[in-house]
């Protein structure tokens, strides 16, 4: 039980991370892959998030005073994923934009079926 | 066959992560540099919020490159969609009279919230990027509600690159009065106060307008192809 105390949120995150993996690796629907890249990028979010994590800690915020700083949890992923999260729809926008594209030109989202993605 | 040798890569990849995961202790402090800007931040600074003074102050450079990166794929959505070059007309049924009236209602209070959010980054948790993001929300809204409503593209790219010229502006700045890009050369005041922590709530008020536009502007994009 401890165990799972202690790496429950490691274990989600790279849940996440493989099963973003094994969607953009087996799927041939490209809006699959999409969903794909989507989820990758949540687990990749919450790992650095729960790196940063220390047990029973507070937000980095000193917003009243005489607040302790000992249990300040770590500043610098979340600095990190902050910006991540935006980049990631931004990216995630990118990516759809040139599924919308390759529909119109092939006229089939199946990677099976439009010959030049084949792989 | 591909499904297998996939698991077979996934089950190769999760043994690494684990075994390597296995020496992570949870839980627990682990980088210098992140209690450095626990102790230090509010004396350095002046904001309260060390998430942002992190994002704005200590890695000001990193971000404004985050930012591009957003701006970059912003601009290739709109190219991408937009190669063929021909407005298209489109048929759109009204909305119900509920949705409509709910959008007229909600999208002024949805711009204040985001507003808020974006003013008081370095007092509560919040900031650019936040608040830009709900802005958007709102726009969003207009597009499900209003569907005849459109904003102007000229708009949204004066926002845009008002926003980034300010980033870019006030880093200058800093290289003339302060030592370096970035500097935080106004006076940082006192901490918890809306007017403090010198250049942190303008860079923030910038972001916010330049994340929320180029939000906006890709659910145009996005709209005005489907």
């Amino acid at each position: 039980m401890g165990f799972l105390n202690n790496y429950i949120y490691y274990i989600g995150a790279f849940g996440l991370i493989l099963i973003g993996l094994y969607i953009i690796l087996v799927k041939r629907n490209l809006i699959k892959v999409i969903v794909g890249l989507g989820i990758l990028d949540t687990g990749v979010n919450l790992f650095l998030i729960s790196v940063g994590y220390i047990t029973k800690g507070t937000a980095p915020i000193f917003s009243r005073p005489g607040i302790d700083s000992a249990d300040m949890v770590d500043p610098v992923p979340q600095a990190l994923v902050l910006t991540a999260i935006v980049i990631g729809v931004a990216v995630l926008a990118l990516a759809l934009s040139l599924a919308i594209r390759l529909y119109q030109h092939y006229g089939a989202l199946n990677l099976r079926k439009i010959r030049e993605q084949k792989w | 066959m591909r499904r297998i040798v996939a698991i077979l890569l996934l089950i190769i990849v999760a043994v690494g992560i684990s075994l390597s995961l296995a020496k992570i202790p949870f839980g627990t402090s682990k980088t210098k540099v992140g209690r450095y800007y626990i102790d230090e931040g509010i004396k350095e600074t002046g904001a309260v919020n060390i998430v942002t003074s992190v994002v704005v102050n200590y890695r000001g450079f990193d971000t404004l490159g985050e930012v591009t990166v957003l701006f970059i794929a912003t601009i290739g959505l709109g190219a991408v969609l937009t190669a063929n070059g021909r407005e298209k007309i489109r048929k759109t049924e009204p909305a119900s009279l509920v949705l409509y009236t709910g959008c007229r209602l909600l999208f002024p209070l949805i711009l204040v919230f985001g507003t808020y959010i974006f003013i008081h980054g370095h007092l509560t948790p919040g900031g650019g990027f936040q608040g830009g993001a709900i802005i958007a929300s709102g726009f969003l809204l207009i597009y499900l509600g209003c569907r005849e409503r459109r904003i102007s593209r000229v708009a949204f790219n004066l926002a845009e690159s008002l926003g980034g010229l300010i980033f870019v502006v006030i880093g200058l700045l800093g290289l003339a009065f302060g030592d370096y890009f970035l500097s935080n050369f106004l006076p940082k005041g006192t901490a918890n106060t809306l007017f403090s922590a010198g250049i942190i709530p303008i860079i923030y008020i910038a972001i916010g307008f330049k994340v929320g536009s180029e939000l906006a502007s890709i659910i145009d994009n996005l709209i005005e192809e489907s």
